[in-house]
């Protein structure tokens, strides 16, 4: 396999200190990779700074992320700007505040198919319904009409679920997207981004800090913590096997609907503890 | 929904000012400018057609009232509108873009507002020379900083928005994320600060009416008529009074629009 997003060696930091510490993870074509870690882990840092949007504050200060043999981190704004939206999308956290509140559903679903496919009005309003159907929306008509303050949350993460694979971009980012949802929600968008994922052989990095969604959606994990990758493999083989301490302990803090009724242990301080001083030598 | 009353009578007011000011070759009973001596300081429904009576010169109050909101009307709605455009501009350009931008418009806004408006007016008309496109001018020239200092904080605000950085992961530009996503959001507070703006203009040439420094003192004004009153206030109140409350009830129907519109326009409120 070819890895399409491959991360090399990348550090970041901000005044406060350093966020990322020489992570490496490569996401390949088609498959869906996790990353998890608890929050201030760097999760979504390394999918801003995929996606070139980090925050004014934080700078990257060393390695480089690989899309098709471009280095993203020193391509010109108008080179990656290309690149976004059509090859690289992103399905952002909270669906409540990604939405612009003053304008219509219809407007923003179209916007990049206009501006960026080049369709017609006309024609993107049509393949905007066609994408409100592919998220299992039944009544695509109304949605297009609507603000989003008259759509519930999982309709909006639907919508902009839609507005990712609109372009058939080759790698979508998702930055926690079911975090904001309640949790029958949660399973029907999860289910849903994995199946259009795999209809379109879409790759997937998807931030998350909850071991069930990595389970159930995705191929391979990572896991991080205080900006350092500390275990990488198929999610399979480290949910049943982890080989370090620190992801054992992440899943026995972890409910597991297998198990109802068992308690549930916090991570030792010890082993935090423990963490900080390898992470900081 | 309930509709909010201060948005219909504020509205309805202005609306029935327009047409006075538009047909005002029709309703005013007598010509503005005709003078009749023997007529002079009647009082109000005592001569008949002179329903508000006659000032000094025996001219007709209630006609030289309905003229005089054309030249009200006409700056308040010219100025308004040019201060809102310029000032939104620049408000949108030094919130959003930030840098320079941000740094130079903040610092014409703050030199701006360290000098006394209405003495900055009497001087830029001082300056540009009497008339109505001077009067005009010297509103623009004072008032865009109201709009440019509220759409600054609110673009400012807006910028930071999560939309607008999921507008970014499309790849939409910088210009484009500006007038397609944040212009929308910051349209209702433009709209209500219009709203009040135009009850601001109205008062300033009121002022530079009154002190003789609008338009030619033979076109009726309300500023001017409040001046010419002023003299005879003793001998003939209504002719002092009428304008006044004419002035009073039109500041008063914008302040209320504009009120009216902030609450009907805000979104939490609306949902």
């Amino acid at each position: 396999m070819t890895a399409l997003i491959d991360i090399r060696h990348l550090s970041a930091a901000s005044l406060a200190g350093p966020i990322l510490r020489d992570v490496s993870l490569a996401v390949n074509a088609g498959e869906a990779m996790a990353l998890v870690g608890e929050s201030g882990a760097g999760k979504s840092t390394i999918a801003k700074a995929v996606l070139g949007i980090l925050p004014a504050g934080i700078k990257v200060t060393g390695g480089e992320i690989l899309f098709e043999d471009e280095n993203l981190l020193n391509l010109p704004p108008t080179r990656m700007r290309d690149l976004l939206g059509v090859r690289i999308a992103l399905i952002p956290q909270d669906p409540l505040t990604s939405l612009n509140p003053a304008r219509r559903i219809g407007g923003q679903l179209t916007d990049g198919l206009r501006l960026r496919a080049g369709l017609s009005r006309a024609a993107a309003l049509v393949r905007a319904l066609e994408l409100l159907n592919d998220v299992h929306i039944h009544d695509p008509q109304r949605v297009l009409r609507s603000y989003p303050h008259e759509l519930s949350g999982g309709m909006r993460q639907r919508v902009l679920i839609a507005q990712a694979f609109s372009l058939k971009p080759q790698v979508i980012i998702a930055d926690e997207p079911t975090t904001a949802l309640d949790v029958t929600v949660q399973k029907q968008v999860l289910r849903l981004i994995r199946q259009l994922q795999r209809d379109h052989g879409t790759a997937l990095l998807f931030v998350t800090h909850d071991l069930g969604v990595v389970a159930q959606i995705c191929d391979r994990m990572t896991v991080l913590y205080g900006g350092k990758v500390l275990e990488q493999g198929n999610t399979a083989e480290v949910l049943r096997n982890p080989a370090h301490a620190y992801t054992k302990a992440l899943l026995a803090a972890n409910p597991r609907y297998d198990r109802p009724g068992q308690s549930l242990k916090p991570v030792p301080e010890s082993l935090i503890a423990q963490l900080r001083r390898e992470i900081s030598a | 929904m309930h509709r909010d009353m201060r948005i219909v009578m504020g509205g309805g007011f202005i609306i029935l000012l327009f047409a006075g000011a538009v047909f005002a070759y029709w309703l005013a009973p007598f010509d503005p400018l005709e003078q009749d001596l023997l007529i002079a300081t009647m009082p109000p429904m005592q001569e008949p057609g002179h329903y508000l009576g006659t000032d000094s010169l025996g001219r007709d109050v209630l006609s030289r009232l309905i003229y005089a909101a054309r030249i009200a009307l006409t700056v308040a709605f010219a100025a308004s509108s040019l201060a809102c455009l310029l000032g939104t501009a620049l408000g949108l350009l030094a919130g959003y873009f930030g840098g320079w931008w941000e740094i130079v418009i903040s610092r014409l806004i703050d030199i701006w507002m360290a000098f006394p408006p209405v003495l900055l007016s009497i001087l830029l008309v001082a300056v540009l020379g009497t008339g109505l496109h001077s009067v005009i001018v010297a509103i623009v020239v004072i008032d865009w900083t109201r709009f440019a200092r509220v759409v600054r904080a609110e673009a400012q605000q807006q910028a930071k928005l999560e939309y607008v950085e999921a507008a970014t992961a499309i790849g939409m530009g910088r210009g484009t994320i500006l007038l397609r996503e944040i212009l929308p959001n910051v349209l209702p507070v433009v709209l209500v600060l219009l709203s009040l703006e135009m009850g601001i203009a109205v008062i300033v040439e009121a002022i530079l009416s009154f002190v003789g420094l609008s338009v030619s003192t033979d076109t009726p004004t309300w500023g001017g008529m409040i001046a010419e009153g002023r003299q005879i206030i003793y001998q003939a109140w209504w002719v002092l009074v009428f304008p006044l409350a004419a002035l009073f009830l039109t500041v008063l129907a914008f302040n209320q629009l504009g009120d009216g519109l902030r609450q009907w326009l805000d979104p939490v409120l609306r949902r």
